[in-house]
């Protein structure tokens, strides 16, 4: 007897329970894709591992804290890289940003293919700066080469480490987000700012304000994000499978509505001073209880507030 | 960083037939353990890339007791530690060797 529709059972049950926050990039990645679909490419057992962590007498992780491979989504082929937040804060270094150019690159050839990269990270790794600094360019350009392509790519955001540095700027090249609650989106970090620009500008310690600027709701509200899921495998699945179907492409015009949509977007709310005050002028009621609103309830706000359709990203 | 590495007799072959498993992450208090199926059935290897220097005697016994409790006949172990405790380092041992015994359909 087949042991198959009971794994897959299992799996339906499991991704409605496990939170995408809490769960490692094995595990998204395991219960993201239709079971037992996953392949991966570069695999731990290669042991491509950093070449300048040594140097600095720290610890290495055999798949460099990056999983890329293909899988199966409600049987439709898709590319994935996952970062793992927790080696490293998920940052970019040689390897780990090599890793997901590679597999740019492969998407470029084959556009009928959608790429969804699980972002977990806190930027570029300081200790082989350079190296991270030239990966997150060379993924940007590959990025950018595969969409011009055809190809569609996802980025889910909802890990421990948001989605901060350059992991900012290449969701920023992406053809649609998901984003949670947990999910922060931004290049500079709470503490950044607060380091180069003085308590006065950004608080890091005040947790609210952390996550009322950079939260996934607030992104979601101003349209850096496309949709606001709750903290399940189940969501993210749902909303990445519809988003392939879903995003626009990619070309001129898309790019002059888009730019539209953004000086339109800073004439509205470039002289707020708190992502309170642009919900506001968004014509939010009772903006002050959007933190606390349930999934939902949000949910449904959102999607009655939406403003000049984003179409680039 | 310190490198260790253990070879030992094992009773009985490791069960399944799985090439490889990898659990666990490198960070703070955590390890990961890389499964491979590629010894002979009845040797066990065990190679560990730790941040936390001077603690040889206490692998040494989690090493082998893990070994004694779960015969892991056939596999070779490759760990990259992050400074976790002997506890934490049993279980991620003993999560791997379960993962690379599990039938897949």
């Amino acid at each position: 007897m087949s042991t198959a529709p009971v794994a897959k059972r299992n799996a339906d049950e499991q991704r409605k329970a496990v939170s995408w926050y809490e769960a490692s990039a094995r595990e998204r990645l395991r219960l993201l894709l239709d079971v037992h679909s996953f392949q991966e490419f570069i695999g731990p057992e290669k042991r491509e591992i950093s070449p300048h962590l040594h140097i600095f007498n720290l610890p290495e992780q055999f798949d460099d804290g990056m999983i890329v491979g293909r899988g199966l989504l409600e049987d439709q082929k898709v590319f994935v890289a996952a970062q793992e937040g927790r080696f490293m804060g998920g940052a970019f270094g040689e390897v780990h940003g090599a890793k997901l150019t590679g597999l740019l690159r492969a998407v470029r050839d084959v556009p009928s293919i959608p790429l969804v990269i699980l972002f977990d990270t806190g930027g570029v790794r300081l200790q082989e700066a350079n190296a991270g600094e030239l990966a997150i360019a060379e993924i940007m350009r590959a990025l950018i080469e595969a969409r011009t392509a055809g190809a569609k790519v996802i980025g889910l955001i909802g890990g421990r480490a948001g989605c901060y540095g350059g992991g900012g700027l290449i969701a920023g090249c992406c053809s649609a987000l998901v984003v949670s609650e947990q999910g922060r989106i931004s290049v500079s970090g709470p503490e950044v700012i607060e380091t180069n620009r003085g308590v006065e500008e950004f608080d890091s310690k005040d947790r609210a304000l952390v996550w009322r600027t950079m939260g996934g709701k607030h992104r979601r509200l101003i349209g850096g994000a496309d949709i606001f899921v709750d903290d399940t495998i189940e969501s993210f699945r749902v909303a990445a499978l519809h988003l392939i179907r879903c995003s626009s492409g990619f070309d001129s015009d898309v790019l002059e509505s888009e730019q539209v949509r953004l000086n339109q977007r800073l004439q509205r709310f470039g002289s707020c001073a708190d992502a309170v005050d642009i919900w506001r002028a968004a014509g939010i009621n009772n903006a002050e209880t959007v933190p606390d609103m349930a999934t939902d309830e949000f949910i449904a706000l959102a999607n009655q507030i939406r403003g000049p359709r984003h179409v680039a990203r | 960083m310190e490198t260790l590495s253990y070879r030992h007799k094992a009773r009985q072959r490791a069960a399944g037939s799985k090439p490889i498993a990898i659990v666990g992450v490198v960070a703070s208090g955590n390890l990961e353990v890389l499964v491979e199926r590629v010894l002979p059935d009845t040797d066990c290897e065990l190679d560990i890339k730790t941040a936390a220097e001077g603690f040889g005697a206490v692998w040494e016994q989690v090493v082998a007791d893990f070994v004694e409790l779960r015969s892991p006949g056939g596999l070779k172990l490759s760990v990259n530690d992050g400074g976790a405790r002997p506890d934490t380092v049993a279980l991620r041992l003993a999560q791997a060797v379960r993962l690379i015994e599990e039938i897949d359909p």
